[in-house]
């Protein structure tokens, strides 16, 4: 008998398409149709740690902002720990660190609040400065982006992460540390994504 | 046996970034190479949803934004299958959403302003989980082709958007089901980003009488695979490096 591997193989990906928030995001779409629509709140209500926010814009090739695109983030609380039931330890009641997230469709200007995640201790014990997973998807992008946002003022921790050092030129790194700013008291991380071109963010392939 | 890490993404068999006669591809695809990256716990984990973030009348498209007694126009189906990894293994309390046009090929988007009239009985939005065996099930109407600005005279095959989640971001894909005979496929330059020919074939639904209800609704069976992954079978540099 010849032995065969039965492994199936993976769906292929399709563009989310122009029209990917009235699946995901109706109600930005312009109409209410689901009781509650899901990825409004990371954090929740009784998260510890420093609450935030987070904006950006994604950039085309030619320099213009994607004004169709949708952004999901996934991030540790504030203790470096996932609400998952692989990674060991407790997150606060009401925190997912899950969420969607859609621009303005006039200036392509997203932004979410959550809070500040903490350094993750990776399965295999070694540390991981803290980030936000991004997930970056809309017409024109075959297949999902993945990205990860990391923290100016972590210098220190960013120096050591494991992921960053990874990236053998060392200019590229920068592009995946999002810039810190005061407004009215609130921190603000400042995060553009460039899908082309100079600067180009760097995307993983995970 | 612990669970490991997910099996590398066949990129050979997904769609590359660049796929110019998908016109929109060509400004919004990168051109450096992915840094390719053991996962890590960030990767393996991922939101879990549950029964109190949805309701049971999300997954029926035929009632989920009619007005009392009434119901769109258009082909009745069912959409159902399962989701497995490429273990074959079930993926159980998944979330599942899909999102259409209606029966004309119109989507209820204000940015959608192609002349085929909304259906006022019609959303097209639905969203459930699936259960202990990975199974899903969506009622809806059969989703019209429509046109797009790509080449003068593109329009795209009648599809149904899927998003999964998995239990891990890595697992995270969106992806289109298409119609099993429908001769707009093999034309299409976004089904065409797919450079395997068996890979496209797995995007196409199945006519599915067994599932059926006579006199009532048409099914079609569309099964969802997520990226698999190893067992931890030996402790390998249990050191850390």
């Amino acid at each position: 008998m010849r032995q065969t591997l039965d492994y199936l193989k993976e769906t292929p990906s399709q563009t989310a398409g122009p029209y990917v928030h009235i699946g995901l995001a109706p109600g930005a779409a312009g109409f209410d149709i689901y009781a509650q629509e899901l990825g409004h709140d990371i954090a929740g209500p009784n998260a510890k740690g420093e609450r935030i926010r987070v904006e950006g814009r994604v950039i085309d090739g030619m320099g213009s902002p994607i004004k169709d695109v949708l952004l999901e983030a996934w991030q540790a609380n504030t203790d470096g720990i996932y609400a998952h039931p692989e990674h060991l330890g407790e997150v606060e009641d009401g925190f997912r660190g899950w969420g969607r997230v859609i621009p303005d469709f006039d200036t392509g200007n997203w932004t979410f609040e959550t809070v500040k995640p903490g350094a993750v201790t990776d399965l295999n014990g070694r540390q991981m400065a803290p980030h936000i997973s991004l997930w970056i998807v809309a017409r024109g992008i075959n297949v999902g982006l993945q990205t990860r946002l990391y923290f100016s003022d972590e210098t220190s921790a960013n120096a050591a992460d494991p992921v960053l050092n990874l990236i053998e030129w060392e200019r590229r790194r920068a592009t995946l540390i999002a810039e810190r700013t005061d407004s009215d008291g609130t921190p603000v991380y400042r995060f553009d994504i460039k899908l082309q071109g100079e600067d180009e963010t760097v995307f993983f392939d995970i | 046996m612990q669970p490991g890490p997910y099996y590398q993404r066949d990129r050979q068999w997904q769609p590359p970034a660049l796929t110019p006669d998908y016109k929109t591809s060509v400004s919004r695809s990168p051109q450096y190479s992915m840094i390719s990256l053991e996962t890590t716990v960030s990767e393996i984990t991922g939101p879990v949803f549950g029964h109190n973030d949805i309701d049971p009348i999300d997954k029926d498209l035929l009632s989920n934004y009619a007005k009392p007694g009434e119901s769109p126009i258009g082909e009745r189906i069912i959409l159902h299958g399962r989701v497995l990894d490429e273990n074959a293994k079930p993926v159980p309390n998944t979330l599942v959403e899909i999102w259409q046009a209606n029966s004309g090929g119109r989507y209820r988007h204000k940015k959608d302003t192609y002349l085929a009239p909304i259906d006022p009985n019609f959303g097209g939005c639905g969203r459930t989980l699936t259960d202990e065996n990975g199974y899903y099930a969506f009622r809806t109407v059969k989703p019209g082709a429509y046109p797009w600005r790509n080449w003068v005279n593109n329009w795209r095959p009648a599809h149904v958007h899927i998003s999964i989640f998995g239990s891990a971001f890595a697992q995270r894909l969106i992806t289109q089901c298409y119609f099993e005979g429908d001769p707009l496929i093999a034309k299409c330059p976004i089904v065409n980003s797919i450079p395997d020919p068996d890979a496209v074939d797995q995007l196409v639904a199945r006519l599915d009488l067994n599932a059926t209800i006579p006199l009532d609704t048409i099914a079609y069976k569309f099964d969802i695979v997520l990226r698999g992954r190893r067992s931890t079978l030996f402790e390998n540099r249990p050191e850390g490096n």
